[in-house]
């Protein structure tokens, strides 16, 4: 079983990564619309948002890949972009899409990498020893890494990003297409990771990472941070203790939703049903329905769902 | 960890980039070797043998060691610029690992010096293959020569630098057919590798003060024939702008496609 996280931890010390006032436009879109996100030191924070919200262009501003328009941005106290190169020395990045020197051995991979972060050389064998281990690859570490399988190439994707101890890991969409097995091995390396005393900074669409992982989680919608919390503090303001989930044909849910608009509840799509949230406070106002536990994916789509209709 | 410092070429970035490219050439060493090399070799005995007959020399040299000399500067463009281009491209656009290097502490000036430096080197050394084969057609080996690897090494070094402003600009392997029929193919025929540049018109004389090729054409000629110090020393400052600007561009290009 997981370790499950659920405290929120505090910290007074300066965040480990702010951004103020963010603005990233690509021609006519605008990727990245005024975000304001300060990332607490030592936490586990959670990027939630659908495709297209904005986490995959804030990790690549973090890691000075994409200029920002307007804003201020600060990683570990240096000035992006100005310092960008300090902050990306003790900072370390595992990208969405897999950018392995797939040709090399898996030994090799991490070896250029610990040049690239400029590990002493007297500490480069055991740094390369280290994140093997840390990958489970010890085994295939003269293998090419091509011909490792995707779960394994994405964890020496994630041990080439900790090669050098970074005090700040980002972890863009870390688990994205992998099985469920692998994913849980990833979770405790995230955690792990945190517990030694990192920062993460994980972008996610996967709203059940994002609560098992995530001490505290800023919910992205066309650019912006739209909610901000831990998950238990987010699900408690925007979707209550409960829920109910009222099933009906897909031409009736229209005008469900339409008459709860028109009372004033709130609720969210949900496939074949609609949920109305903070069930506990609206007893007696709601039709009859399945009643649940109030979860981060409700507060998700409740934030960010309201505009596919 | 070493201190990082900012807005500088530093040295252990460098050393990182060259390794890379190393461990990578470890790899790859037969096939890179065997192309670079076999390639002049078969052009040289082919114009030799063949133009040999109809040509028996050229101011007095016989035409297979005035080949021979040469190919050494067509050896180092090949080499130079095709391994350039194409992994550029590879690195940029396929296999993503310029994302990789630049999410850490490596800015693209030195991903450029970096690779420019090993693949110049590289194509340097391999171009002194053509000048071993003409030792076998009798070329008298002269002190000078021991410069040959140097000069490649320079052009080298700046024909990589083209390779990658070339990779820059282009978002397929296909988008190349422009660079190789439009501009080196016809910077390997007027460098006066196989035909002397002096017969020809005055305007095309002049245009091939303007090929990097041909300054290392010439210098290599000199180094087997004879130096000519006043004429050298321009053609070596001549591959060193040449280096620069291909450099500068490379920088230029490559970091407006990474950095957006």
């Amino acid at each position: 079983m997981l370790p499950v996280s659920r405290t929120t931890r505090l910290s007074t010390a300066a965040p480990a990564v702010a951004l103020h006032g963010v603005v990233k436009r690509f021609g006519a879109v605008v990727a990245v619309d005024g975000l304001e996100l300060e990332v607490p030191a030592g936490l586990c924070y959670g990027l939630l948002g659908p495709n297209g919200a904005g986490k995959s262009t804030t990790m690549r501003i973090l890691t000075g890949q994409a200029l920002a328009d307007a804003g201020d941005i600060e990683v570990l106290g240096h000035l992006l972009p100005a310092e960008s190169k300090l902050a990306r020395a003790r900072m370390g990045v595992c990208p969405q899409e897999g950018n392995l020197d797939v040709d090399l051995g898996v030994r090799d991979v991490l070896d250029v990498f610990a040049r690239l972060y400029r590990v002493p050389a007297p500490e480069r064998t055991a740094a390369v020893d280290r994140a093997l281990a840390l990958a489970g690859l010890e085994q295939r570490a003269n293998d090419r890494a091509v011909t490792l399988s995707g779960g394994m190439q994405r964890r020496l994707l994630i041990a080439r990003a900790l090669i050098h101890r970074p005090e700040v890991v980002l972890l863009d969409e870390p688990t994205v297409g992998l099985d469920p097995q692998i994913r849980q091995e990833l979770w405790s390396l995230i955690l792990a990771l945190r517990d030694d005393g990192a920062t993460v900074l994980m972008s996610t669409h996967y709203i059940e990472e994002a609560e098992r992982l995530a001490d505290r989680v800023a919910i992205m919608s066309a650019g912006r941070v739209v909610a901000e919390g831990s998950p238990a503090e987010l699900i408690r303001a925007h979707a209550g203790r409960e829920v109910v989930d009222v099933h009906a044909p897909v031409t009736q849910l229209s005008a469900l939703h339409a008459q709860a608009r028109a009372d004033g509840l709130p609720t969210r799509r949900s496939g074949p049903a609609i949920t109305y949230l903070h069930a506990d406070s609206l007893d007696g106002r709601l039709p009859a329905g399945a009643r649940r536990g109030a979860t981060l994916e409700d507060v998700f789509v409740r934030l960010t769902g309201d505009y596919v209709e | 960890m070493s201190s990082v410092r900012v807005g500088r070429i530093e040295m252990p970035a460098l050393a990182a980039v060259w390794v890379r490219e190393w461990t990578v050439f470890k790899y790859y060493w037969r096939t890179r070797t065997f192309a670079a090399i076999v390639e002049p070799v078969i052009t040289l005995l082919a114009f030799g043998f063949g133009f040999g007959k109809l040509v028996s020399s050229i101011d007095g040299v016989p035409y297979i060691q005035f080949v021979g000399t040469g190919a050494v500067a067509t050896a180092v463009l090949f080499s130079a610029v095709f391994s350039s281009m194409f992994d550029a491209l590879y690195k940029r656009r396929y296999q993503r690992v310029y994302d990789a290097m630049l999410a850490a502490p490596v800015d693209v000036d030195e991903i450029v010096t970096g690779e420019s430096l090993f693949l110049g080197t590289r194509a340097g050394l391999y171009g002194v293959a053509p000048l071993l084969v003409a030792f076998i057609f009798g070329l008298k080996p002269e002190p000078a020569m021991v410069l040959v690897p140097f000069i490649g090494v320079l052009t080298g070094i700046g024909f990589a630098a083209l390779g990658m402003w070339f990779a820059a600009m282009v978002s397929t392997y296909d988008g190349f057919s422009y660079v190789i029929s439009g501009v080196i193919t016809p910077l390997f025929l007027v460098a006066g590798t196989f035909f002397p540049l002096n017969r020809m018109p005055q305007w095309l004389q002049s245009l091939a003060q303007l090929n990097p090729l041909y300054h290392c054409v010439e210098l290599v000629r000199h180094c087997a024939f004879g130096l000519d110090p006043a004429a050298d020393m321009a053609h070596v400052g001549a591959l060193c702008a040449f280096a620069v600007l291909a450099w500068w561009l490379a920088v230029w290009r490559t970091r407006a496609k990474l950095i957006v």
